[in-house]
């Protein structure tokens, strides 16, 4: 399904929250009022010298921003090819990009008089981060995650509850993220009166995909100034993870319209596309699911299949329907990577450069351990470093060591 | 041509009472029970039937919905069986309206057209399709009402007056009125307050008005239709039909008799309702 290339890639969504034909508002009519009071209060707000004073303030001196762009040497010079760059989301309060959004939204949800927050997680870093500010700005705080991932991701549960958050297990499908989404959205429709539903990726009913969008796209502007500085001159090529795909649309929207750069998007390849895998555009198509149309798992009756990655914040069925479009409309490459891969990528980062990265952009830097070496040595690469791998340590020593034993 | 929805409210308009709607879950337990299930419900009292098209990720509803659902899917049930399932059902019975209600995203991959046919063919009424707001009226409203199709959008505490209009413009066949901010299954509506949503509803349109969500009893539907055109029951149902069940989750003899029987008390519960109001 290809369609005509526009002008600009920067445009979308449409007025009715459309990029081509993904996108929308597939929701419940309980939900309709919000949506609509939420997108004019967005649009105030966006207009509104204050809010983004406000914002810039809290960006600086409490996420920590602007991230580093850091030269990676020593991994460039084991590829032997491009010249990369590491953006380090990771290094944010609360240890990933996730933060950039949440603040975002918190500040609307203030605007709008809303004293409940509820989000939902997966790795339990967009939990994390919205615990975080709902504690810094006194707001009640309820994180829905599958219990699969309460398993999983121990420590941001523990750290969630330190915060503040009331962490709800949910025991409906595969206990995963896209079953955490569905409760979320099932308490959203029963306490719409006081309630702010946080999301935290690119997807879901218009406004979100835009809203959480621009609030991530401070980590493409940054990537523009701080390329300049450091080389003179914008990247050549862009590389980020994607499971809803937030971080990589904040680092990616700032360059579509620079045609020249090239934009890699990479999905979890679990077990591989034939098996088990996350990979929404790889091994999907386009669907209605959690408000939005968009690349989706499932099987021919359409319902929707169950997600896998070893990276409990990849293991979604689906994709933010912008992704789908600049995927359809041929101006990103999506590129998918396995568990096996990310745990590689994972290793080789830790011991190269000393920083230990999530699981989720170990799936990033496994592509970029193939892209890079058939790169020449002035080609400039970013790599978005979503998040750090503290959430990880547990289950990555768990499975080394079980194979160290096994061996 | 009268459609049947139209014929079935102006029988009860003569008759002077509300109409009693029933929601049963297609393919729940599996698909030869729900046929029986379907068949035994308009003479357990039943006006309109509505169908539930199982979906994986149903988020408006409460646990015993998806957990119907979840059961139908398993037993095999797809959105083309559910189809066969109406034409199954129309075989003996030519009047009873039905409503199939349920998520887009089923429909959507099936082909909107395709479906639209294939669902009139069957004897289909109207649908319900949860997840499409009127902001997303030409996905498939649009289309079912050139085919023909009613279109019966769901009216809910925080569709405000402003709002209405939008909601009801391409409605036909009835309002649904969502009792409760909340899912499906959830604590019963106050019949007071649904009276004066429904007399608010009704200053905007000639459409009949039915309730649904929340109510459970005989008591509680006497309550809603005494000031509704029509109350709509199903997690009630849907979880006499799970306690039939035997322990791996499969019909028993007692299966299609206990929706039945609750259908018949209900049934009763809301013919009381016009006689005590008159």
């Amino acid at each position: 399904m290809t369609t005509a290339r526009p002008n600009s890639f920067r445009s979308g969504p449409d007025d009715r929250g459309h990029f081509g034909i993904f996108g929308g508002r597939f929701v419940a009519e309980t939900l309709m009022p919000l949506i609509l009071d939420l997108e004019k209060a967005y649009a105030e707000a966006k207009a509104d010298p204050a809010f983004h004073a406000e914002m810039n303030g809290y960006l600086k001196h409490y996420v920590g921003r602007p991230s580093p762009l850091y030269f990676a040497e020593r991994l460039t010079e084991h590829l032997g090819g491009a010249k990369i760059y590491f953006k380090r989301e990771e290094l944010n309060h609360t240890g990933s990009h996730k933060v950039n959004n949440v603040l975002g939204q918190i500040m609307v949800a203030r605007r709008m008089g809303k004293k409940r927050i509820i989000a939902e997680t997966g790795a339990g870093q967009h939990g994390v981060a919205t615990a975080t500010l709902c504690a810094r700005f006194g707001l009640d705080c309820v994180v829905y995650m599958g219990a699969v991932d309460v398993e999983r991701q121990q420590p941001n549960v523990i750290r969630m509850e330190m915060l503040g958050a009331k962490v709800v297990p949910v025991q409906s499908g595969a206990k995963t993220l896209k079953d955490a989404m569905n409760e979320a959205l099932r308490d959203w429709v029963t306490n719409v009166h006081d309630t702010f539903y946080c999301i935290g990726t690119v997807a879901g009913p218009h406004p979100y995909p835009m809203m959480v969008r621009d609030f991530q796209s401070v980590i493409g502007s940054e990537t523009r100034t701080q390329m300049q500085e450091a080389e003179g001159r914008l990247p050549d090529s862009l590389i980020a993870c994607i499971g809803g795909g937030s971080n990589a649309m904040g680092l990616f929207h700032p360059f579509l319209d620079d045609p020249a750069i090239e934009i890699y998007g990479v999905e979890a390849a679990g077990h591989g596309l034939t098996q088990l895998h996350a990979a929404s555009i790889a091994g999907g198509r386009p669907g209605v699911l959690h408000g939005n149309r968009t690349y989706l798992l499932m099987d021919e009756d359409g319902q929707i299949e169950e997600a896998h990655s070893i990276s409990a914040g990849l293991d979604y069925p689906g994709i933010g329907p912008e992704h789908s479009w600049l995927h359809d409309v041929g101006r990103v490459n999506y590129l998918s990577a396995t568990d096996e891969e990310a745990l590689a990528a994972f290793q080789l980062l830790s011991r190269l450069e000393g920083i230990i990265p999530a699981l989720e952009p170990a799936h990033a830097i496994a592509k970029v351990m193939e892209l890079a070496p058939k790169k020449p040595r002035d080609h400039l690469m970013v790599v978005n470093l979503s998040g750090r791998g503290d959430k990880d340590v547990p289950q990555v020593g768990d499975i080394l060591r079980g194979r160290a034993k096994a061996q | 041509m009268t459609s049947r929805m139209d014929a079935r409210f102006a029988q009860l308009k003569k008759e002077g009472r509300s109409a009693f709607v029933t929601f049963v879950m297609s393919g729940d337990p599996d698909p030869e029970t729900s046929l029986a299930i379907v068949k035994a419900l308009p003479q357990a009292g039943a006006d309109i039937i509505e169908i539930g098209m199982p979906f994986t990720d149903p988020m408006a509803d409460g646990p015993s919905i998806q957990a119907a659902g979840l059961r139908a899917l398993k037993a095999g049930m797809t959105l083309k069986k559910t189809l066969q399932l109406v034409r199954g059902f129309r075989e003996s019975d030519a009047v009873t309206p039905i409503v199939l209600m349920g998520y887009y995203n089923p429909i959507y991959i099936y082909g909107v057209d395709r479906f639209l046919e294939d669902a009139k063919a069957a004897g289909v009424d109207g649908l319900i399709i949860v997840d499409l707001p009127p902001e997303e009226d030409i996905e498939l409203c649009i289309p079912a009402l050139k085919a023909g199709l009613n279109f019966i959008r769901l009216a809910t505490p925080t569709t405000d007056d402003k709002r209405l209009p939008a909601v009801l413009a391409n409605t036909s066949g009835f309002v649904y009125y969502v009792s409760i901010t909340g899912i499906t299954g959830a604590a019963a509506a106050d019949s007071s307050a649904v009276g004066a949503a429904v007399a608010r509803i009704k200053r905007h349109t000639a459409l009949p008005v039915c309730v649904g969500f929340g109510i459970r009893t005989p008591e509680t539907a006497r309550a809603i239709a005494a000031n509704a055109d029509g109350a709509v029951v199903g997690t009630a149902l849907v979880d006499a039909l799970r306690a039939s069940l035997d322990t791996e989750g499969r019909a028993t003899p007692k299966t299609v008799s206990a929706v039945a029987d609750l259908a018949a008390a209900l049934a009763q519960g809301v013919r009381g309702a016009q006689q005590a109001a008159e």
